[in-house]
Order: structure tokens, then sequence, then C-alpha cells
């Protein structure tokens, strides 16, 4: 179907690989879901008691692209949607998701994308989700994703989360839950300016041995923005977690960041980091011996230190 | 050609003023290699930092290729052709080795240059393209990749500020040569801060700072006897022999 040029823009934002309506799809455009694919392996369908889909991913699937981003353009709209993901046994797939919002209202505009995810035992599943705003209107975009994970036996989840710019207030919540030999990778990249508000709860528990997470986090905090970073790691069997929480603080923002290390079992090796600071002066003469003047180092700092 | 004439620099410390260089002045001709040397805390790397506009001058003009760069901020002076590796080279969390390569050569370089850089500098380059410049690289590697970002394109004047330091003796060994490859082709101005006999004797000229000023200047066999037994043990010695620019 034919898109307009908002939501194409939109989608070019929060979908790096860029969204076509090939294969397994679902595109949500203000509450709605306005078109969406299936393909051989993967299966989507509507869910009947309340908004959102259920997404079925059987064994044979083998290195396949699942694209389920949401556009919310229209100000004064709140979506809220239930994804629902179950992944099989030995799966190997990547989901796009990601929101976009364009307000040109004076209404706030807000997403709650509420996903949870069933994945069985030796699949290997990739998740990314990049949320984005725009719109010159006086609107709030408000984007509020609650993400829970089972993680089977075995299974290896990588997920990663952008959030670079125009959202005006986002609070994610995440809870993993992981089985013997699990592993888990999250990386998240936050950028907030102006008066951006940014909270972000994680709760990861490994319940098997030989589980292993690794949560990295980097944001740069900027204008008057406000970010808070819990990630929590609890430990009850033979594993291993590592936190890492790198902020840029800059201007008149806030950062606080608050990695909790919890272990139950004598077997447990959580480590955490977590380090604030403004751009490191010496990174800025470097680029500068470069011919880059102050703020295009500033820029490359950043971008780097993001990517 | 760079030129320097009068140059001062002060700092503030607790309300006193303190003097770090006092009325320097050198050249460095086209092509040609000087090596500042001297005691530590005698103000070599403050000259290389004024040069590259680092540190702001007090008093004093800094020329090059008869262009007053002394106000110039330090993106222009790296425009106008001065390139510097630092002392203790700043690192960059989430930026691959690659990159800043290419940042320092103003373009996005291909696998192949990047390789040949970091084989000049005694990396093995596929190893280390596409590291993050960050805690992971020890002390040695930074620097070697820190005089990369120098050799990666042509200047008219090269700054090194102690290239030896933290390099192991076979990747020294290798600097040296590189050194003295830049300086036989003549193509660059190079001025070098260093300890190091080997980079001394590679010099058209040496000057030895003590104390903040110039205590001797000139071609490199008429200074080297200073800076054997009594005159480097004694620097004091040199300072009443009197500055020779």
């Amino acid at each position: 179907m034919m898109l307009d040029k908002i939501t194409e823009k939109v989608l070019r934002m929060i979908d790096g690989e860029g969204f076509k309506q090939e294969g397994a799809f679902n595109l949500r455009e203000n509450g709605i879901s306005i078109c969406h694919g299936d393909s051989e392996h993967v299966k989507i369908r509507k869910k009947e008691d309340r908004q959102g889909i259920d997404i079925y991913i059987d064994k044979d699937t083998n290195g396949e692209t699942v694209h389920i981003p949401v556009v919310v353009s229209s100000s004064g709209m709140t979506d809220v949607v239930y994804n629902d993901f179950y992944i099989e046994d030995g799966a190997k797939v990547t989901i796009i998701a990601g929101c976009g919002i364009h307000n040109s209202g004076c209404n706030d505009a807000r997403h709650d994308g509420i996903h949870t995810f069933h994945i069985g035992k030796n699949a290997s599943v990739h998740y990314e989700e990049k949320h984005y705003g725009e719109g010159e209107g006086t609107g709030a975009r408000i984007l509020n994703p609650v993400t829970d994970i089972y993680v089977g036996e075995n299974s290896i989840f990588t997920m990663d989360t952008v959030q670079i710019e125009g959202v005006d207030s986002t609070k994610r919540e995440t809870d993993i839950t992981m089985e013997a030999g699990s592993r888990l990778t999250v990386t998240e990249k936050l950028m907030t300016h102006d008066k951006q508000e940014a909270v972000s709860n994680m709760k990861v528990i490994m319940n098997g041995d030989a589980s292993s997470a690794q949560i990295i986090s980097r944001s740069v905090a900027k204008g008057e923005s406000i970010q808070t970073f819990h990630p929590r790691a609890v430990g009850k069997a033979a594993c291993h977690a590592h936190i890492q929480c790198d902020s840029i603080i800059m201007n008149d923002a806030q950062v606080r960041s608050i990695p909790e290390i919890d272990a139950r079992n004598v077997d447990a090796q959580i480590i955490h980091e977590a380090a604030i600071g403004r751009i490191n002066s010496e990174q800025l003469l470097k680029l500068q011996t470069f011919g880059l003047n102050e703020e295009e180092a500033e820029g490359v700092i950043i971008e780097n230190f993001l990517n | 050609m760079l030129k320097v004439e009068h140059l001062s620099y002060e700092i503030e410390e607790d309300g006193k003023k303190q003097e770090i260089l006092k009325d320097v002045s050198f050249e460095v001709k086209d092509g040609e290699m000087l090596v500042v040397t001297g005691p530590n805390g005698g103000g070599k790397s403050t000259i290389a930092k004024l040069m590259m506009g680092l540190y702001k001058a007090t008093e004093g003009k800094i020329w090059l290729d008869g262009q007053d760069i002394t106000s110039l901020p330090i993106y222009e002076r790296a425009k106008a052709g001065i390139g510097f590796a630092f002392q203790q080279p700043p690192r960059f969390k989430g930026m691959t080795v690659r990159r800043l390569l290419s940042l320092a050569a103003g373009t996005d370089l291909p696998k192949h240059i990047c390789c040949g850089l970091l084989s000049r500098v005694g990396l093995c380059a596929e190893e280390y393209l596409d590291r993050e410049v960050d805690a992971t690289l020890s002390g040695g590697e930074m620097k070697r990749i820190e005089i990369a970002t120098v050799l990666v394109k042509k200047h008219k004047l090269c700054i090194f500020d102690e290239p030896e330091a933290g390099i192991d003796l076979w990747s020294f060994a290798m600097l040296v040569e590189e050194f003295q490859k830049l300086h036989t082709e003549k193509k660059e101005s190079l001025l070098l801060i260093s300890h190091q006999e080997r980079i001394i004797q590679m010099a058209d000229r040496v000057m030895i700072i003590d104390g903040g000023q110039v205590t001797k200047c000139g071609p490199t066999q008429e200074i080297l006897p200073y800076l054997t037994g009594e005159a480097i043990s004694h620097p004091q010695c040199l300072k009443n022999q009197g500055a020779a620019v």
C-alpha cells in the first residue's frame, strides 16, 4: 500500500534496514495496523482481546528479519499496544521494532509499546528498537516502552535500543529472565536535549547456571534534560554479568546512574561500572589538531561515543 | 618555515605569576629537523603546545611560511599545515582506530591505506583497524596510533612531543626509521621534543631548553658534546654558556 511522506520519513529514521512491505512485517499507524504480511516461517496474527499482535516464529526460521514499526502522527493520540513474540526452539531471527512520533499539534502524542518475548531453547534473537520524535507542534512526544523477555536454555538474546532525538519524555521498563546457558547483550544508547526526560529501569534475573549478561548503556545529556538509569542484575546461579553505564553530561543537564548488582549464589560473578562526566578536554584538543573546530569536534565525540 | 620570535609564556598559580618560557626565539627551516631537548620541566613540551595553539603565548610571535599564526586557534593552525602528536594521547570511547585515522586525514580512508599506516608504526594492522581507541589499548599502542595520525597526511610542520615515551625498543627502532625517512625526503619540517640520543643524532639542529630558556642551539654535532657527561648532569653549566640561537 502507498504510505504518506511523513510516515515514510519517520520509517527511515526508525528502521535502519529500510522498511519494505515484504516478508513478515506489520506497520501500525495511529493505533491501527495498516498493512501486514507473513512469511513461510513467521506468522503475524491480530489479537482478539486487545490492541496488538502475536508474532509466531517457527523453529525453521533461519536469519529472517521481521519489521514491526509504529508511527504516531496524530496529535493528542495515546496508543497502547501489546505485542507478543513466540519464538520456537532453534529459531534465528532479527526483529526490528521502533516507534516514531510526528507531532505537529498542541496536544501530546504518546505510544506505549508493551512487548513480551517467549524464547525457546537454543534460539538466537536480535531485537532492535529505535525511538524518534519530530514535528513542529508544541505537544509533547512521549514513548513508554515495556519489554518482558524470557530467554530459554542456551538461547541468545541481543537487544539494541536507540533514542537519539526528538522524544520529550520516555520511561522504559525492561525485565529479563534467563535460563541455563543463555546469553544476553543489551546495548542502550540515548541522547536527550532541551527539557527532555528519560528513565530506564532494567532488571535481569539469571536463574540458570552458565547464563551471562552484558548490559552497556551510553548516553549524552544536553540542555536541561534529565536522565535516570537503573539497571539491576540478579544472579541466582553460577552466572556472569557485567553492567557498564557511561554518560556524557553537558550544559545544565542531570544524569543519575544507579547500577545495582544482586548476587544470590556463591558462584555468581557480577560486575558494574558507571561513569558520568563532561567531554574530555584532551579529546576536544586532539580533534582540533585535525582541523575540526570545537563544535565539530564535540559532534564527532558524541557521535562516536553513541556509536 | 617556522619562525618564533621572543616567545614567552606565563601562568598564574595561587595568585602568583610564573614564567614557564622566557624570550624564546628559533627557526625550523623547510625540510629541517630540529630536536628540542633538555631537563624535565624545562619547558620543552610547552614550546610544542605553543606552536600548535594548545597554549596561548603571553608575548612573542609565531610565523609559518610568512603567516602570523600567533593568535590562530588550533584548528586553523592545523589547516595552515601543522600536525601534532601528543605526548599522552587521549582515548576515545566508541571510536575505532580506522575512524580516528580518517578524521586525521580529513577523508574516509580505505582499509589498505590504514593498514599501511599502522604497519609503519609497528602495529599489526588487521588486528587494530576496528578496535576502539579506548582503555583496552596499551600506552605503547596508543602512542603508535597517535604518531600514525600525524603520518597520515602531508604537513608543512610535524611536531612530535616525546614520540619515544612508552614505546618498546623494537617499535622504537621502527619509528626511528620512519623519522629518518621523513627527514630524508625533506618534504616536511620536523620539530621533535626528545631525550633519545638516536633521535637527537638524526637532527639537523638541536636546541636545549632549561628553566624556560634556550641555553644552546646549533648544529647537532656542535651541541651533542653538551648533552653528554657533565653538561647534561649539570644543566647549570649550559646556562652559564649562554644561549646561542
